[in-house]
């Protein structure tokens, strides 16, 4: 019995030492940590790029907030934020942003006999919603948009994110775009002073009280409705179109953005231009410093995303109903890292 | 390899460098002088050790809210806007909802866990004692998110449709009260985060209160059954002031447990900044403010704005520990006076 547990003992420090073994062994790991939103399909890019070439990325979703903190106290080799710095907050710390992956808001709501995709919308009537103006389903505002469509007269309850969130500035962002009330009076930002409403915890948060609520309407991220057949609404785009949410428009709303001109990336995909571009859609960005402390490190880091904008990475990020960036797109950000990321000497790491 | 063998080895691996008997040589505080010092100081520095950290604590709160209790001063408690976006903040809101969910959890726990740790003491059959304790202590053991889960998912439909659109009917119209039972029945709210921090609490208080009922001498309450007094009697004039230290002890225990929790609160209160009359509106609380917003707090002031946030609630408990034992320290004095 003991030369059996001593032997157990010999075999598990052999593991031990063999995994520490194992790690010293393979080039720099490298480190992120920030926004939630797209904390799953990093972790799935990170899974398939380490079994490629045996670099791990180790990304903690510890939120925007957290994500830009860590970033500033250089704990990470990258930051994540769902809501892009402005370029003056980027000069200030002499870092550089760029997008990973674009998403989207989608309305649901629900109501008696209403499918998904039946109720249209445009940004002023959901403004005028989330400022509690309009409180029944069957406002003449609303019941102009939807003809045909039989509306109830229940209340309606607005429900809104109560943890700050990337999902909840490219909403409020939209919101400010298109009703100057919302902007003079809430503004945008991951969280807010709502006037109306209920707040969930998360997107499941809002998914419950939507789906508990008999009149509710909320936002939810758009894998979140898809996942979880929610009642989606259809919204009004820039060029006039009412636009369902979807893989699609998300893409459309991307390509026609022009991020060449946007200084410092700062370009929030709500309310764009384009055919059946869809309004609320946003990207999600990783943060790095320009002058790079650790080259090697940012090196790795500019190889893991250069890899995930491929085609692999974007089947991944399909898999998991996130849209990856326009072909354009990606070559626009490859020749920035080219131009702007570089070592203490100046020399470029890419 | 026999069997005994395996059990002289691990089955008491403490008693080995004992020696069971006195073999005579020098007697243990002769071979270890140092050992009875060191031990005194081991412990004097463990017990210091908590109250430095609740030192630490203090300050540490006070040094990451200061930006925050510079710029809005006396406001930040009166005032009830918060405003991330124009970095205003005011803390009168989760003050008001921190307190509210925890009296109503307290008005309606006391008087249930009081009913049940009586039961459990006094009228209980003894064949039911032991499953109903124990089933009392599972349910203090359930962890919070669960009960947040139960009352987002089961209880606040049901409270949707049977009893608060009963209760807007019948005390929605009434002049002062009706301000309380006002809104419409989303479930969801401060009542119902009430009700759920009761279920919450009632164990905690209830399994103090039957520990402190058991240990009221026999003799005491069958004199009071000897002289004619009812079950009541007995319980109101003879357990309780015998047993009022612990009974106040559990309530605080509870009450700690109400003002604190986070999960449980924030899946059913609907997180909102804004004050309502109404027990159905939705509201906040401290700890579930600083739940949701903690992550995405940026700028120069909305993390330190939610640091202050927590030192209030630290005070707020502070100040009820310190309430408590005042009250305390009151009934003792009057025992003293009736002997």
């Amino acid at each position: 019995m003991k030369s059996e547990i001593v032997q157990r003992l010999i075999s598990c420090t052999a593991i031990v030492f063999g995994l520490a073994a194992a790690t010293s062994a393979t080039a720099v790991d490298i480190t992120g940590a920030g926004a939630t939103f797209p904390y799953p399909i990093y972790a799935k890019w990170a899974e398939a790029y380490k079994a490629k070439t045996n670099i791990g990325m180790n990304y903690q979703s510890i939120g925007s907030g957290g994500g830009i903190k860590q970033i500033q106290n250089k704990t990470v080799d990258f930051g994540a934020s769902d809501m892009p710095l402005t370029p003056q907050e980027l000069d200030k710390d002499g870092l550089l942003q760029f997008p990973t992956v674009v998403g989207g808001d989608v309305p649901v709501v629900n109501l008696k006999g209403i499918k998904a995709g039946e109720l249209k919308m445009t940004g002023p009537l959901l403004a005028d919603i989330y400022l509690g103006k309009i409180t029944k389903w069957n406002d003449p505002a609303i019941a102009a948009l939807n003809k045909g469509v039989k509306l109830p007269e229940t209340e309606i309850t607005v429900v809104h994110r109560s943890d700050g969130s990337g999902t909840t500035f490219i909403w409020v962002n939209y919101l400010s775009k298109v009703s100057p009330e919302w902007k003079a009076k809430v503004g945008e930002g991951t969280s807010v002073a709502w006037p109306a409403g209920v707040g969930g915890k998360g997107n499941e948060g809002v998914a419950s009280y939507v789906q508990r609520i008999e009149g509710a309407i909320g936002y939810v991220e758009y894998a979140y409705a898809l996942q979880n057949k929610m009642t989606t609404a259809a919204v009004q785009s820039k060029n006039g179109e009412f636009v369902q949410g979807n893989a699609e428009s998300f893409k459309a709303a991307a390509a026609g953005a022009d991020w060449a001109k946007a200084p410092g990336m700062y370009l929030i995909l709500t309310d764009q231009p384009g055919k059946n571009a869809w309004p609320i859609s946003g990207a999600t960005f990783i943060l790095m410093y320009k002058v790079q402390a650790k080259p090697e490190n940012a090196k790795e880091v500019l190889k893991f995303f250069d890899w995930a904008y491929t085609s692999d990475g974007d089947k991944l990020a399909a898999t998991l109903d996130y849209v990856p960036l326009p072909g354009n797109v990606t070559k626009q950000i490859k020749d920035i890292w080219k131009q702007q990321i570089k070592d203490s000497s100046g020399k470029s790491v890419y | 390899m026999p069997p005994h063998e395996d059990t002289a080895v691990f089955a008491h691996p403490f008693e080995v460098s004992i020696p069971t008997t006195y073999n005579g040589g020098p007697s243990p505080t002769k071979r270890m002088p140092w050992m009875d010092p060191f031990f005194k100081n081991l412990t004097r520095c463990v017990a210091f050790l908590v109250f430095s950290i609740l030192i630490a604590i203090l300050i540490s709160l006070f040094i990451h809210g200061e930006p925050a209790i510079r710029k809005f001063g006396f406001d930040f408690i009166v005032s009830a806007e918060w405003d991330p976006v124009k970095e205003r903040f005011g803390a009168l809101v989760p003050i008001y909802g921190t307190l509210m969910t925890s009296a109503i959890a307290m008005i309606i726990g006391i008087p249930v866990s009081f009913g049940i740790a009586l039961f459990l003491t006094e009228l209980s059959p003894t064949w039911l004692k032991r499953p109903l304790g124990t089933a009392i202590e599972l349910l203090a053991a359930i962890p919070s998110i669960i009960y947040g889960m139960w009352g987002l998912f089961v209880f606040a439909p049901l409270f949707a449709e049977y009893v608060q659109p009963p209760l807007i009917k019948s005390f929605g119209s009434l002049p002062i009260v009706g301000a309380l039972f006002k809104g419409p029945p989303l479930g969801i709210g401060m009542l119902t985060a009430g009700i759920i921090l009761a279920v919450m609490v009632i164990p905690f208080i209830t399994a103090v209160m039957r520990d402190v009922f058991e240990l009221v001498p026999p003799m005491l309450k069958e004199s009071a059954y000897g002289l004619g007094a009812t079950t009541w009697e007995v319980a109101w004039k003879v357990v309780l002031p015998y047993t009022k230290i612990g009974v106040v002890g559990g309530i605080m225990l509870g009450l700690g447990r109400a003002l604190g929790e986070t999960m449980a609160v924030t899946f059913v209160i609907g997180n909102t900044q804004r004050l309502g009359a109404s027990l159905f509106a939705p509201g906040n609380t401290i700890a579930s403010s600083l739940a949701n917003e903690f992550t995405e707090a940026v700028g120069d002031l909305y993390a330190p704005a939610l640091i202050e946030l927590g030192l209030i609630l630290f005070l707020i408990t502070t100040i009820v520990l310190a309430f408590s034992k005042v009250l305390l320290l009151q009934l003792a004095k009057q025992e003293g006076r009736k002997s």
